[in-house]
């Protein structure tokens, strides 16, 4: 594993049990042979439709997912973890490292309980701090960094707006010191410009505190404001990986072209130019032979139907899977 | 002549916190084909305002009596205030005006599947025989990109996942071919490219039978790409309302040009995101004077603190609400 990553996977696999009788049973694989690398420090997106497996993926790496094939190491100073292997200790360490920031922070955050006890659950759950008075500290710390005052941590959740609301979540989710966060969709829910709060938030957080970020998300316009790598993922595959302003000026798989042709333009004049993507993602439990992609590709040929590409690197750290990324001119 | 009048909506929530403001003194008319694009941070009313023009407020609301809302139907005009009995309700809800709700658990009766829902819809509101009920139901299905429609139609809400659930109510709401359709916060919880369908349907059905759309929403993308025409809302006020270019291109309020600064662009990865500086105040503490004072970085002086700002004409059918636009700067 080279030193430079936090977090890289190789084949990882991630399948569920489906269908109750014993001869109809089969596996559903929200996750297929997804191998990355997500470098220490940096903000690493990834994109997809609904039911693309972006949140199957994430929890896969927080030990929350099963891992059925494949595996996952995260590497960190003197620390070495093999994702699909881990027990007692070190699973517990590993609990305090990795953390998830929720999808819907009005969901997510307990009506019953303080502001202050929210925040601090976590560090009771590892049991990190010895004393009240310790605990209090760091809760206060946190909060102070997530723009939260002493007042607000006595109140109850649903005395906030949106944007507080997920600012308590972020502090609940860093209030461990972790190395590494899961942001899904943490900011779909909320308006543009609670949503450019948030963001700027997490930026300066990941600079103050040192993380590393996977951060989910199905709007590529905020993807390309906030991270500096994007995976794209298309029925629990890595379809294309690139740093972010390489795969949005120029990105060669049909997916990831469809996908930006679909972004409405603040022009009111300009209503895209590439033709949309028809129909919707298959279902996982059905999949296309060949490339996964094919039957909404335009580009699809004979042999897409037939053989599924594999990934390939067509440019320092830009990677591709798809039969025609040589010859398809998709660059605007 | 236009479609829908609302003159004057003004709305308060009984709570046992006192009254809310949630709309105050809101006027805007659609024509027959005409889009309308209602833009807005979360809690400044959009929502409240479209379920007025259907009286679907819960029974705290109080409607000041000055407020109006006319719809024009083939029949003659309908006075929506005036309605009070369900009875009377059956001309607006009973499928000339159409309403996709931001909740889409809410809209589906968890014991009846997709299909018999909108097919008893279309029996109640058309003269279609069952059978082209059945059919209707289940192209608009596909048309919303539900992929083996004719298996979905036979589903329950709860098999569906979020973003199909949403199409499915996107679906039942166009098959009755409405008048005015209000779509709150259609496309939020969708991906850009069934998005992209969804938005391209709505046009379909604009050209085809002259529907009108309230289009609800915070992304100004959409709005972009959909609308003929849009209003801002701040904590229940209109503050500037115009056509999509000019308000888009040429904001005038300084909370428009916030949002505008807000949006994260793809032609430009370097500007950094601006938010609106501050928090949204609570409905119970409604600022004096200009609503938009405690955050506004213009602030004028003690103007902006004690006087409401009216109307000021800042382009051809383009009004905005801001002192800056009454002293004949451009703000
Ligand atoms: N516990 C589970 N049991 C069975 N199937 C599951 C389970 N969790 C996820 N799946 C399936 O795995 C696939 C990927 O789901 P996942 O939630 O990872 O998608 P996603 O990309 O996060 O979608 P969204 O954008 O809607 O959040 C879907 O087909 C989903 O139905
Ligand atoms: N039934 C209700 N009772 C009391 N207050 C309400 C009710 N419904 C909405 N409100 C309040 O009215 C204001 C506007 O709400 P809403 O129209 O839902 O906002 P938006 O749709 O713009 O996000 C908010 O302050 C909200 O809390
Ligand atoms: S492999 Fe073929 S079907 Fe798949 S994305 Fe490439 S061209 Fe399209
Ligand atoms: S009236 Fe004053 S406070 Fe209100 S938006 Fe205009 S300049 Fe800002
Ligand atoms: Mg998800
Ligand atoms: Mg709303």
């Amino acid at each position: 594993m080279s030193t430079e990553n936090l977090i890289e996977t190789k084949d990882l696999s991630v399948g569920f049990p489906v269908g109750g009788k014993i001869f109809n049973k089969s596996v559903l694989k929200a996750v297929n042979d997804v191998s990355l690398s997500i470098p220490r420090g940096s903000f690493f997106g990834v994109v997809g439709e609904s039911g693309s497996g972006k949140t199957t993926f994430g929890r896969a790496l927080l030990n929350a997912a099963p891992i059925t094939g494949g595996s996952a190491h995260y590497e960190d100073g003197d620390v070495s973890y093999d994702l699909g292997k881990l027990t007692g200790s070190e699973l517990k360490e590993y609990r305090r490292r990795a953390q998830l920031i929720f999808q819907d922070p009005y969901a997510a955050l307990s009506p019953r309980m303080t502001v202050r006890d929210i925040i601090a659950e976590p560090l009771e759950v590892v049991g990190l701090c010895n004393s009240r008075e310790e605990v209090d500290e760091r809760v206060r710390e946190i909060a102070n960094l997530c723009r939260l005052n002493l007042e607000h941590l006595r109140r109850f959740p649903h005395a906030f707006s949106g944007g507080q609301r997920q600012r308590i979540s972020i502090a609940r989710a860093l209030v461990s010191k972790p190395r590494f966060v899961v942001a899904d969709e943490s900011v779909a829910a909320l308006d543009v410009s609670i949503q450019a709060d948030i963001l700027n938030l997490l930026k300066s957080l990941q600079d103050e505190m040192g993380l590393t970020y996977l951060f989910i998300s199905h709007d590529l316009s905020v993807v390309a404001h906030t991270c500096d790598h994007v995976a794209v993922m298309y029925l629990g595959q890595i379809m294309e990986s690139a740093p972010t302003r390489q795969l949005f000026r120029s990105p060669r798989h049909p997916y990831t072209k469809a996908l930006f042709s679909a972004i409405p333009s603040l022009d009111p004049d300009d209503h895209g130019k590439a033709q949309k993507l028809e129909g919707e993602i298959p279902s996982p439990t059905n999949r296309p032979t060949g490339c996964q992609f094919h039957t909404r590709c335009p580009f699809a040929i004979d042999l897409c139907k037939r053989e599924e590409p594999r990934m390939e690197t067509c440019e320092a750290e830009h990677s591709v899977t798809c039969h025609r990324w040589r010859e398809l001119q998709l660059a605007d | 002549m236009s479609l829908i009048d609302v003159e004057n909506l003004t709305l308060q929530f009984k709570t046992d916190e006192g009254l809310i403001t949630a709309v105050d003194n809101v006027s805007f008319s659609i024509a027959p084909g005409e889009v309308m694009g209602l833009v807005g941070e979360s809690g400044s009313g959009k929502s409240v305002t479209a379920k007025s023009l259907m009286k679907l407020n819960p029974g705290n609301a109080v409607y000041a009596p000055e407020s109006r809302i006319t719809l024009h139907l083939d029949n003659g005009p309908v006075d929506v205030m005036s309605l009070k009995r369900p009875r009377d309700m059956e001309v607006v809800r009973g499928g000339s005006v159409s309403m996709i709700f931001q909740e889409p658990m809410a809209s589906f009766a968890p014991a009846m599947t997709i299909g018999s829902q909108m097919v008893e819809q279309l029996l109640i509101h058309t003269d279609m025989s069952k059978k082209q009920a059945r059919e209707l139901s289940i192209e608009m299905l596909d048309r919303v990109g539900i992929s083996d429609a004719s298996t979905r139609f036979g589903q329950y809400a709860f098999e569906m996942s979020g973003g199909m659930r949403q199409r499915a109510m996107i679906a039942m709401a166009l098959s009755t071919k409405p008048k005015l359709l209000i779509a709150d916060e259609p496309t939020t919880a969708l991906d850009v490219t069934i998005q992209a369908q969804v938005i391209d349907l709505m046009k379909d059905l604009v050209t085809d039978f002259g529907m009108g759309i309230i289009f609800i929403t915070h992304d100004l993308g959409v709005v972009a790409q959909t609308a003929d025409k849009v209003a801002v809302m701040y904590l229940g006020k209109m503050i500037e309302q115009g056509p999509v270019r000019e308000v888009i291109r040429n904001p005038y309020h300084p909370y428009t040009q916030g949002l505008i600064d807000a949006l994260p662009q793809l032609d430009d990865l370097d500007k950094p995101l601006m938010p609106v500086p501050g928090d949204i105040p609570s409905p119970l503490e409604r600022p004096e004077g200009c609503v938009f004072h405690t955050r506004c970085g213009k602030i004028i002086g003690d103007v902006c603190r004690t006087v409401a700002p009216g109307w000021s004409d800042t382009g051809e059918n383009h009004r905005t609400a801001c002192h800056l636009c009454h002293e004949g700067q451009s703000a």
